[in-house]
């Protein structure tokens, strides 16, 4: 955005401090403003007729940097675009990447609908929330018009899941923009060659386009620039994604570099940019080569600047890391590392329901909460506070030590031998060292949990009620 | 209104147009439109043509109706939808016949002015060690591979070998079994099969809560593995902060000379003892912090000034934390430290190694399935463990760290491939990407 300071913003809002957004005053929503964390249209006031016009021009300061794209429609859709920085800690990264797994239209119909399946059902829990993916990119290989056609139909009435046509014969699009274009499908591509014919179909349907230039950023920006005058800023950049060797160095390159341009004020080729580590295949032949390698470069692209990209490998051994990482990139950096140290219930907890430690980090705690959780069973969690570190770092580190959890157990007025029928404390296994110390200073019996707190219902098999010595 | 209508009054309709007065447009006999210009047709005058023509087909449209003919599906047919609505676009967006000239610029990063200090590791007869290939890490005057500056010295890998057997991932240890009661084989193995530039060795039996192994007896098993191999070496204690400043010092004096890595200082230990242990021996210290930028200055700065280490003997370890379990902050923690460096912090202008093994601490690396049902298959882990350490290496790569201490050896081949390609040094055979739609796979 254009203004950086919560001042700047002020200036434009109607400084009643009325309260209606929620803040008790403008430059508290202001400071909202700047950090992106609350939307211009949460101060009623000056949606009003009056405040027209400095709504408008404050509506157009914020704008973000790189332009924010719509692929799709309902509630599948996808955004891509929307940053305003270079690095994650100086806010955070927009709009998490979008992950396109490929189909193509020489698949056979029941090889097609279960490969579309496996992807829109593809899922991994992770801290609350399920990691899913995006999209599906339907590449015509057959460069017929009707057979993709036919391809694209059968997608759409597969899934709501957000499509990209990929063809450089623009009446290949065309046919399938015909069955798509009430879904608002991002075409793929406009190169040098037909660019006139695709910008003319992008136009006349009203759906965002793909500029294919291969390691060529001036093709890129002229393409960029003319779109934007015949009248589309719906546009994604594609510089061509090369798999290997000095080819691959150059496509980091000019991800970086049109990504520095764009944030750095070059409206003309401020657009999200798209990735296609699926070229990982042109290299490699065997399966499990073309497999890591297609993941290799999609990490690299998903850390620096790619906000959307078409890939191929649909194994787990690609798409779980390739999900981690986006996940680890956009987790927005404001957001709090830790839980508040404590005893926590899971389930319905009584006397002889286990007594769990952890630590107060709170990637850990919610793991450890949802194994716990989703297993069924009962038990008392208690989050030591270690400033933030996770088990194995903290007992290296002396964050997690036996005074430690005495100090975490009195704080938290939860009584040991009154409040349970064991007297016992469950220690993570990777803090197995810290038993002897625990019982001396808690007087309370230790038991050693698993390393990995997926194998807690397992280990409470074989451990829990504990024996009576 | 009348059905009638005379040439004359079709005539004064064409008059209020005004399209006599257009210029390239002449109406002749039986309503034939003669344009001239052609493809040559500058876009703004194009576009005013085309709106001409549109208005006048509009009235011509009109007259139709007014005969009876239903022009509305004639032309709702010619454009091929309901109601015309895409019409409103190409009046407002002129159709451009060649691209708008545009040239690509983008400025290189003037604020970043300092250079991060060269460490060099190990040492060869002309420097008092003896080993054959030494290693140089830092140099650099941008981010990682970054057009802004020629990043002077590759990534270096270096495996990880213990003094016992320990518990590892099955993936992992398949490449272990035959050396995993020999640190000087396996240190052998992993420079001779699998590509490592250094070996670390881990003492970690001498933890007074595993074997308590003496700081003399651990020194033996450094010798052995100098004599073992010829590269570089990293010693790191059991982790325990009481017995490891002995045990550090120990192999400092076994190793006089050698110029190793000794891992690690941290604010929780006699870091001193550490230091000066380097220092005497002609060592490099590891300076390890967890997570948190201002220990990592703090810790520098006492290394530095209190304990007299020279710079050009300090790597930071700033913490790995494996792929979904913290990589965000150990990425984000190096970006900053090696960005602050950058631009000119003195404190934090140094080579950073990670222990990018903590990837296989993640249950994606090494369990046969997901604990939780929810979850789509996650398929076979023999796969997973490897990316996952890969994956995990390769964020921190672009995070600015240096060097790598790793233990699966297609992880360090396939990190090594990608760090080597990115810095520059891999050729491959060019390939043609301006099809790949149409690729058959
Ligand atoms: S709603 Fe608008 S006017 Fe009211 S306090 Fe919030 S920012 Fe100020």
């Amino acid at each position: 955005m254009k203004i950086n300071s919560p001042l700047e913003a002020y200036k434009y809002l109607p400084a009643t401090n009325c309260g209606k957004c929620g803040e008790q005053t403008c430059m508290a929503f202001a400071a909202h403003l700047i950090d992106r964390s609350m939307k211009l249209t949460d101060c009623t006031p000056l949606l009003e007729e009056k405040f027209k016009k400095k709504f408008k021009e404050l509506d157009k300061l914020l704008e973000p940097e790189i332009r924010e794209i719509e692929i799709g429609v309902g509630e599948k859709i996808a955004k891509i675009g929307g940053d305003d920085v270079l690095y994650r800690h100086k806010l955070t990264f927009f709009n998490q990447t979008k992950f396109a797994y490929d189909v193509w239209d020489t698949m056979d119909e029941e090889e097609l609908v279960e490969r579309v399946n496996y992807i829109q059902n593809f899922k991994k829990f992770y801290v609350g929330n399920f990691l899913t993916v995006d999209m599906i990119a339907i590449r015509s290989v057959s460069d017929d018009p009707e057979r993709f056609a036919s391809t694209v139909k059968k997608v759409l009435e597969t899934t709501e899941l957000p499509v990209i046509l990929c063809s450089f014969n623009h009446n290949v699009l065309k046919a399938g923009l015909e069955l798509a274009k009430d879904r608002n499908p991002l075409l793929y591509a406009a190169n040098k060659n037909n660019w006139k014919e695709v910008a003319e179909l992008a136009l006349k349907y009203d759906v965002p386009v793909t500029l294919f230039a291969p390691d060529d950023l001036d093709l890129l920006k002229s393409m960029a620039k003319t779109f934007a005058e015949m009248g589309t800023e719906k546009l994604v950049l594609d510089p061509g994604t090369f798999p290997t060797g000095k080819q691959l160095k150059q496509t980091f390159t000019n991800f970086t570099k049109v990504r520095r341009a764009g944030i750095d004020g070059d409206r003309e080729i401020a657009y999200p940019i798209m990735a296609v580590p699926f070229t990982a295949w042109m290299a490699h032949d065997d399966p499990v080569s073309a497999s890591y390698w297609e993941t290799v470069v999609a990490s690299v692209l998903t850390v620096k600047y790619g906000d959307i990209m078409i890939l191929h490998s649909t194994e787990p051994y690609a798409m779980l890391p390739e999900l981690h990482i986006r996940d680890t990139i956009y987790t927005d950096p404001r957001k709090p590392v830790t839980v508040d140290p404590g005893m926590y219930k899971v389930g319905s907890p009584d006397k002889d329901s286990p007594v769990l430690v952890t630590t107060n980090f709170a990637l850990t705690y919610y793991t450890v909460e949802s194994d716990i959780a989703s297993n069924k069973i009962d038990c008392y969690l208690w989050a030591i506070d270690t400033d933030g570190i996770g088990v194995e770092a903290a007992v290296a580190g002396g964050q997690l030590t036996a005074a430690k959890v005495k100090k975490g157990i009195d704080e938290s007025g939860f009584d040991l031998k009154k409040d349970t029928s064991h007297n016992t404390i469950v220690l993570p296994g990777l803090a197995a060292r810290l038993q002897g110390d625990v019982e001396d200073e808690t007087g309370a019996s230790v038991l050693i949990g698993p390393a990995d707190s997926g194998r807690i219902p397992g280990w409470m098999e074989k451990n829990w009620p504990p024996q009576k010595k | 209104m009348t059905n009638k209508m005379k040439l004359k009054e079709l005539s004064d309709i064409l008059q209020d147009l005004n399209v006599e007065s257009l210029e390239g447009v002449t109406i002749e006999g039986d309503i034939e439109l003669n344009i001239s210009g052609g493809g040559g047709l500058n876009p703004a005058l194009a576009y005013a043509l085309g709106n001409e023509i549109s208005q006048i087909s509009l009235h011509m449209a009109n007259i139709g109706r007014m005969l009876g003919f239903p022009a509305e599906q004639l032309f709702a047919s010619a454009f091929q939808s309901g109601e015309m609505p895409q019409t409103d676009k190409f009046t407002t967006s002129p159709k451009l016949q060649e691209l708008l000239d545009s040239k690509f610029e983008v400025s290189k990063i003037d604020s970043w002015k300092n250079t991060i200090q060269e460490v060099t590791l190990g040492a060869s007869s002309a420097d008092g060690g003896s080993r054959k290939s030494t290693v140089t890490l830092g140099g650099e005057n941008a981010l990682p591979y970054y057009f802004d500056a020629e990043m002077p010295h590759r990534n270096y890998i270096t495996m990880d070998v213990f003094d016992m057997p320990i518990g590892m991932a099955k993936a992992v240890k398949g490449n272990y079994e035959d050396v995993i009661n020999d640190p000087a084989e396996w240190a052998k193995k992993v420079v001779r099969d699998f590509n490592a530039d250094m070996v670390t060795i881990h003492l970690i039996s001498t933890d007074p809560l595993i074997n308590d192994t003496s700081a003399r007896e651990a020194a033996k098993i450094v010798e052995d593995v100098l004599q073992a191999v010829d590269v570089p070496i990293v010693i790191g204690g059991s982790g325990n902060p009481e017995k490891d400043p002995e045990v550090l010092e120990k192999a400092a004096e076994v190793a006089e000379g050698e110029r190793v890595l000794l891992a690690s200082a941290s604010l929780n230990l006699d870091y001193e003892r550490v230091a000066k242990a380097a220092i005497d021996h002609g060592h490099v210290v590891l300076s390890w912090t967890q997570l948190e930028i201002n220990a990592q200055k703090e810790l520098n700065r006492k290394l530095m000034k209190q304990c007299n280490l020279p710079r050009e003997s300090i790597i930071m370890d700033p913490t790995t934390a494996a792929l979904g379990y913290g990589l965000d902050y150990a990425y984000t923690n190096m970006e900053r430290i090696r960005l602050a460096g950058l631009m000119g912090d003195d404190e934090l202008t140094f080579p950073m190694s990670s222990g990018t093994t903590n990837a296989w601490g993640a249950r994606e690396a090494w369990m046969v399935a997901s604990p939780l049902k929810q979850d789509s298959d996650w398929g076979p882990r023999e796969y997973r463990g490897p990316i996952w350490e890969i994956v995990t290496g390769l964020a921190l790569s672009l995070a600015g760290n240096d060097m790598f201490m790793m233990m699966h050896p297609t992880s360090v081949q396939v990190l090594k491939e990608l760090t080597q390609t990115l810095y520059g040094s891999i050729d491959a055979e060019e390939l043609d990407i301006s099809n790949w739609i149409g690729m058959e796979v």
